[in-house]
């Protein structure tokens, strides 16, 4: 992929044979920090190291016309925003990108638009919930804990119903 | 009240609270973990000095980067630095945390998707969890189980609780008997190449019809595994009295005062007679052949008896790219016949096929043969302590070794390529395991997945056989 030899951890990828096919070695996509992909993009994997990879080099959005479940899920708890758009919009987005070197998207959370460079607005569609999280930058578990007392509740009952799961 | 599925009645059985905006905060009765996706999660904890909600609730064994040759300085005499550390790190983890493991050298310890259910950790009607894919397994029992990533991994030790937005619910339904020599491997593979693997996205995939019915709990193991092969995170499976029989005595079981209250509630989790599926999917089970993958994703599959595609024959130009780009990785030709592909290496093992049966079912087929000359190295890799212990006791290693296989310690081996067992560039591998990327067993390898019959048979063979004519079936 990014390299032509086989690597291996803790080795210094400086010194590494640069595949320059490869669409993230080219000048033009450096500092990119929105990844356009195909369909059922982030397929198979439930690691987030999928998504921290992403992060690490910079990416903060992933559009896609489709996406694996669990790896959709990750995104949002590692701040990256994956954004679901119609085929053939992302076809265009490829093409417009293709043919024109600098091309660059602005990706609004806030009204949930992307911008284009001819100023066209793409509207997208993202969970509330997530959305808020992003935006304000909050912590899952800290947000669950808030319930504390809903999860104790619950536990008290299902200890009646399932004594054996707490035997 | 009107009909629900299973998945509806798992679901609802687990429900927190519910938001408005369609997610709800679910309980989690067992969260398992292994070495490669929970140190973060504990990390996270450490830095945010919080403690597990429930302690007991959880289960931790190694299996990813255990080697499977005899080791004997035990965990700091694993010879990659990287796999000796993550293996260390469960280790203190646990202990530091109170969690319940089953360590290195425990008869115990193995995969943990063969760990759950074997030591009763899974049971019906409950939610189970591990930050790994393959977690759909645990469905067999009727259990609802996923995988989950390593800050979900931290929310459910710290919550005992995950937020989850409802799957949809899909039913396939294979119909029938399987032929003889038809296992329930090439069930769940001929289900993927029908739906593909994006053909479950969305939804908690139950599998019913008769062919489930007959199968038995190792069986429904198989299938729900590879669920997620099939675009599901979650595989089910009703139960039933095999389910029940299947629990009973295992050392996380209930105890004789609760037995009978958990079986009279275990019953309850099977689909309403009149409940509605969003998406259903039949097959006629007995239709379905030996199958065997001869691309780079589980639904590039085929029949034993079928041919290698021709991309020139696809109307579709990205699938026909998709075939094209396969058969270069793979080194096969278009329209080659499958049981004309050469076999270099044999990996039985892995949480899709290392269970007991599986093992018996690939020693059936070894029985008083030879592994071909041509084949340069078969594993089998039983999935966990226990299971070969008992595979020992009923000397099916004996029957393994004079045939020429290796015969190795419990873990993950050579299904990925994250321990020494790898499989080297070029080289085709019968493989039971349930993932045939491009570098999964080891960089440039190249994975058939087939049932453990199929490959005991291309071992002798020394290349793909129908197992049916092979055994005189
Ligand atoms: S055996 Fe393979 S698929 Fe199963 S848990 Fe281990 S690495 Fe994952």
């Amino acid at each position: 992929m990014r390299y032509l030899d086989e690597g291996y951890p803790g080795q210094d990828n400086s010194k590494r044979p640069i595949n320059t096919e490869f669409v993230l070695n080219q000048p033009r996509y450096q500092g990119a920090s929105i990844l356009i992909s195909r369909a059922n993009f982030g397929c198979g994997s439930s690691r987030e190291h999928a998504p921290w990879a992403l992060k690490d080099y910079g990416f903060d959005v992933v559009i896609a016309p489709s996406f694996a479940d669990i790896f959709f899920n990750n995104c949002f708890k590692n701040g990256i925003l994956p954004i679901v758009l119609a085929d053939e919009l992302v076809d265009k987005l490829f093409k417009d990108v293709d043919a024109k070197e600098g091309y660059a998207l602005t990706v609004d959370l806030q009204t949930q638009q992307i911008v284009t460079p001819a100023n066209e607005l793409i509207p997208f569609e993202v969970d509330e919930f997530r959305r808020h999280c992003l935006l304000n930058g909050l912590d899952d578990i800290g947000l669950t804990l808030v319930h504390g007392q809903a999860i104790k509740d619950y536990e008290a009952k299902r200890r009646q119903q399932a004594p054996w799961l707490f035997a | 009240m009107s009909a629900k599925t299973l998945y509806d009645k798992l679901w609802d059985a687990h429900v927190v609270r519910q938001e408005e905006d369609g997610t709800a905060l679910i309980y989690i009765d067992r969260q398992l973990l292994h070495e490669v996706t929970s140190p973060q999660a504990f990390e996270g904890l450490r830095l945010n000095q919080r403690k597990p909600w429930r302690v007991e609730a959880n289960l931790a064994t190694p299996d990813h980067n255990v080697p499977t040759t005899e080791l004997t300085g035990g965990v700091s005499s694993i010879a990659d630095p990287i796999s000796r550390i993550q293996v260390e790190t469960l280790d203190r983890n646990a202990q530091e945390f109170g969690i319940t493991e089953y360590k290195m050298g425990d008869v115990r310890q193995g995969i943990v998707h063969v760990v759950g259910p074997e030591s009763g950790a899974t049971l019906p009607g409950t939610t189970v969890v591990c930050g790994d894919s393959h977690t759909s397994t645990h469905g067999a029992l009727g259990a609802l189980a996923h995988g989950i990533g390593t800050s979900e991994v931290e929310h459910v030790l710290a919550t005992q609780c995950l937020i989850q937005k409802k799957m949809k619910n899909m039913l396939v339904r294979v119909d029938g008997v399987l032929q003889p020599g038809v296992g329930p491997k090439d069930v769940v593979l001929a289900i993927i190449g029908k739906i593909g693997t994006a053909g479950g996205n969305g939804c908690a995939m139950e599998f019913g019809g008769q062919v489930m019915r007959d199968m038995s709990i190792e069986g429904r193991m198989t299938v729900c595994n590879m669920a997620i092969e099939a675009g599901a995170r979650a595989g089910l499976v009703a139960v039933d009295e095999k389910t029940i029989e299947y629990v009973k005595g295992r050392p996380f079981a209930p105890k004789a005062e609760h037995w009978d209250a958990a079986v009279a509630n275990w019953l309850e989790f099977k689909s309403d007679d009149d409940a509605v599926f969003d998406k259903v999917v039949v097959l006629d089970g007995s239709a379905i052949q030996p199958q065997v993958t001869w691309g780079t994703s589980p639904e590039m599959v085929t029949d034993i008896n079928g041919r290698v595609p021709d991309p020139a024959k696809e109307a579709d130009p990205v699938k026909a790219d998709g075939i094209k780009r396969a058969l270069d990785y793979m080194g096969l030709q278009a329209n080659m016949a499958i049981t004309d592909i050469p076999v270099d290496y044999v990996f039985i093992g892995s949480c899709t096929n290392s269970r007991i049966e599986d093992l018996r079912a690939a020693a059936a087929v070894v029985k008083g043969r030879k592994v071909a000359k041509t084949v340069e190295q078969a594993l089998v890799v039983p999935g966990s302590g226990l299971v070969k212990q008992q595979a020992e006791a009923e000397g099916l290693d004996k029957i393994f070794i004079d045939a020429g296989f290796e015969w190795r310690n419990p873990g993950c081996s050579m299904c990925l390529a994250m321990n020494a067992d790898r499989l080297p560039a070029k080289k085709h591998c019968a493989s039971t395991s349930n993932r045939n990327f491009e570098g999964r067993q080891g960089a440039g390898g190249r994975t058939h997945l087939v049932s453990p019959q199929m490959a005991a048979a291309a071992a002798v063979a020394g290349h793909f056989v129908d197992v049916r004519e092979f055994m005189g079936l």
